[in-house]
């Protein structure tokens, strides 16, 4: 389960995406500036496997995210999306018509599942919902369809007529994957999706995004801050920081060597689970600086204790240092993380 | 833990309910343990366990509906003496404000909701030091605004914030995350308390961050060997700061013992259970966790006998029949579970 799966055409190819928010000021709300909130992104998902996206609050994780679902609409750049059809569209440029017939393709699970679905609602209505809007079956195959949908991520058919309320955290999280399963798509979005859940839970809920995964070829765009989380559900990762991807390799590589000193801070930054191991040494000083005003050059040189001179004037471009491993750093492959 | 040495914090029995129209809920059903003198005691549990009740009863903060209705929180003050019981005090008592803040100070999780926003991070500590002015001057006079704002400054020196002097005039929303909790962690150390309540002190703050604050309270502690309670569901967190561990489940110590002993021979199931279900940085990646079967029960329908026996993989009879009693495991170790409770009549 854990060989990375076959080399194919990308899912999804995200080529330099940005969003930048405006800032106004006064009565007329003149524009003063931006918040570059992801400024300049490249990654493909690969058909049947889990890219993990981590990164710190701010650093544009979720947005990127949510620009590929156009639930914010992107700046610049292109999302390109090979459809079940076959066909690579840009998702970026299309219309909200166009776009339509694309959603049951591309869901999305949400961090909060007590905000998450409506209480109003009973999980029939909640779970049918996609199915709905979508147009898709009579009342009576929705129904159908919601049962084998509850039994799929392990709860009882019989609940479809109660409301949320009456369900745990880690149940609501079932219910909500549910609904995001409902209209059979191929990428699903989690946007820290078990962060929320208690620690006895998260286990639950992420044995079984993993087993729905190889039951249905889904493929997962994994949005979380938990190195550990991440680590254990990704076959490849991608860190964000500032609004830029600094380094994004197959979860081994990027563990095992890391090749920016971003991603190996965080990583010490980590405490781990054991009283034997201490994590002490070289812990990050300083804070994530705002997107609004970022450093000059390497946005990470003010904090990096490698930082040369070249790292304060010359921002470095993403490159490819081994097969499959791309970094953001001028001394990456010269000095050890 | 060492027997010679006599506890700073001793609760003994700890019940804590609240009354709702649906029914009485036990948060805290029989809570024990101690707190030695400059330790870090890790307290570990789940949503709905009872620590931050527990420790909301130890500084005497229960809202209504809530009430403590058993038990002993025994707490030794500076003065020497013979140990007060915080749970007989009254909430609002001269003795009670005396030792809150003063004796027993606390980190909560938020700092964006504990700050007032009206009012600049400085006054609010400037505030609290006046209110405990007979902590630095013996005479009983009350200090002077600008020496409190002296000592402000001096604290947020200790703790890392740059620019002190412009920082004390900040709004808490003015500062990030991290120099908020900086600036918590001030106030909370600025009247030298004896005992720190930190409730889940780096659950709202970015991982470098948490980082830099776990550092931070390290180093405070070893300076002033002030004992801390640190609360978190994190266990990452606890085996890096803890050097005792309580482990919380439904308002009940399930088990207690020092942090590698609970690391790396947990006796009660639950300890056990929690410990493999938690994805590791070194661990076999994309396979199924071992998951500590159901949910949580909801607060209104606590399972009879032990609480964690609809869950437990080593059910036997007895346990849904009694509640087992904190028993010793190990040297150092106790456990309450009922596995081991003929061997603790045995031996």
């Amino acid at each position: 389960m854990s060989a990375p799966p076959a080399m194919s055409e990308p899912l999804l190819d995200v080529r330099g995406l940005q969003k930048f928010f405006p800032i106004t000021k006064g009565f007329l709300q003149r524009t003063v500036g931006h918040v570059r909130a992801v400024d300049g992104v490249d990654f493909t998902v690969n058909e049947g496997e889990t890219l993990g996206l981590v990164g710190e609050s701010g650093c544009g994780k979720t947005t990127a995210s949510r620009c590929i679902l156009r639930a914010v609409d992107p700046t610049g750049g292109e999302i390109l999306y090979r459809t079940r059809a076959g066909k690579v569209v840009d998702l970026a440029t299309l219309s909200s018509s166009e776009l339509l017939p694309l959603r049951t393709e591309i869901q999305m699970i949400f961090q909060d599942p007590f905000g998450s679905l409506n209480p109003r609602m009973t999980l029939l209505d909640n779970v049918g919902e996609p199915l709905l809007v979508n147009g898709i079956g009579n009342r009576r195959e929705r129904t159908d369809r919601v049962a084998e949908l509850l039994r799929l991520v392990g709860l009882r058919p019989e609940f479809m007529h109660r409301f949320p309320h009456a369900f745990s955290g880690g149940q609501r999280q079932r219910i909500a994957i549910a609904r995001a399963l409902a209209t059979n798509p191929r990428l699903v979005v989690a946007d820290e999706p078990v962060s929320a859940l208690d620690v006895s839970i998260q286990a639950q809920v992420l044995n079984l995004l993993l087993e729905l995964q190889s039951r249905l070829k889904l493929t997962f765009l994994f949005v979380a801050h938990d190195l550990s989380v991440v680590r254990h559900i990704s076959d490849r990762i991608a860190v964000m920081y500032v609004g830029q991807l600094v380094e994004l390799a197959p979860t081994a590589e990027i563990f095992g060597q890391p090749q920016h000193p971003y991603t190996a801070a965080l990583m010490r930054a980590v405490p781990v689970a054991d009283p034997r191991v201490r994590t002490a040494d070289g812990i990050l000083g300083g804070e994530v600086p705002s997107p609004a005003a970022p450093p000059s050059g390497c946005y990470f040189h003010p904090r990096c204790r490698h930082a040369v001179a070249r790292c304060r004037v010359e921002a470095p471009e993403l490159r490819e240092i081994a097969p499959g491993h791309f970094t953001r750093c001028h001394l990456a492959g010269e000095v050890t993380f | 833990m060492t027997s010679d040495q006599t506890p700073l914090l001793s609760v003994r029995d700890l019940k804590v309910s609240f009354t709702l129209d649906e029914g009485l809920v036990r948060a805290v059903d029989g809570t024990s343990f101690d707190v030695m003198p400059g330790q870090v005691l890790g307290v570990v549990g789940e949503s709905g366990c009872g620590k931050s009740v527990t420790m909301r009863a130890i500084l005497q903060l229960v809202e209504r509906p809530g009430r403590i209705t058993g038990g002993e929180i025994r707490f030794r003050r500076r003065d020497g003496g013979e140990p007060v019981d915080l749970a007989r005090l009254s909430p609002r008592g001269a003795e009670m404000r005396d030792i809150r803040g003063g004796e027993i100070a606390l980190i909560p999780q938020e700092p964006m909701a504990a700050f007032s926003p009206v009012h600049t991070v400085g006054d609010q500590i400037v505030e609290a030091i006046q209110l405990h002015s007979h902590r630095w001057e013996a005479g009983g006079r009350k200090l002077s605004r600008r020496d409190a704002r002296d000592i402000t400054v001096g604290l947020f020196r200790d703790v890392g914030i740059s620019m002190p002097e412009q920082r004390v005039d900040a709004f808490s929303w003015q500062l990030s995350g991290g120099l908020r909790q900086r600036a918590m962690i001030a106030m909370a150390l600025s009247c030298k308390p004896s005992l720190l309540i930190a409730d889940e002190p780096t659950t709202a703050i970015d991982v470098t961050t948490q980082a830099q604050v776990l550092a931070l309270l390290r180093d405070l502690q070893a300076k002033y060997n002030t004992a801390i309670i640190f609360i978190t569901h994190d266990l990452g967190v606890i085996a890096q700061m803890a050097s005792y561990v309580v482990v919380m489940y439904l308002g009940r110590v399930m088990e207690e013992g020092p942090v590698d002993e609970i690391f790396h021979a947990p006796k009660h199931p639950y300890t056990k259970a929690l410990l493999r279900s938690i994805p590791s940085l070194y661990g076999e990646t994309r396979v199924a966790l071992p998951v500590i079967s159901g949910a949580l029960p909801h607060p209104f329908n606590r399972p009879p006998g032990c609480p964690f026996h609809p869950r437990c993989p080593d059910v036997m009879e007895r346990c849904s029949a009694a509640v087992p009693s904190l028993q010793p495991v190990a040297p150092n170790q106790l456990a309450s579970c009922f596995l081991y409770h003929d061997q603790a009549d045995a031996g």
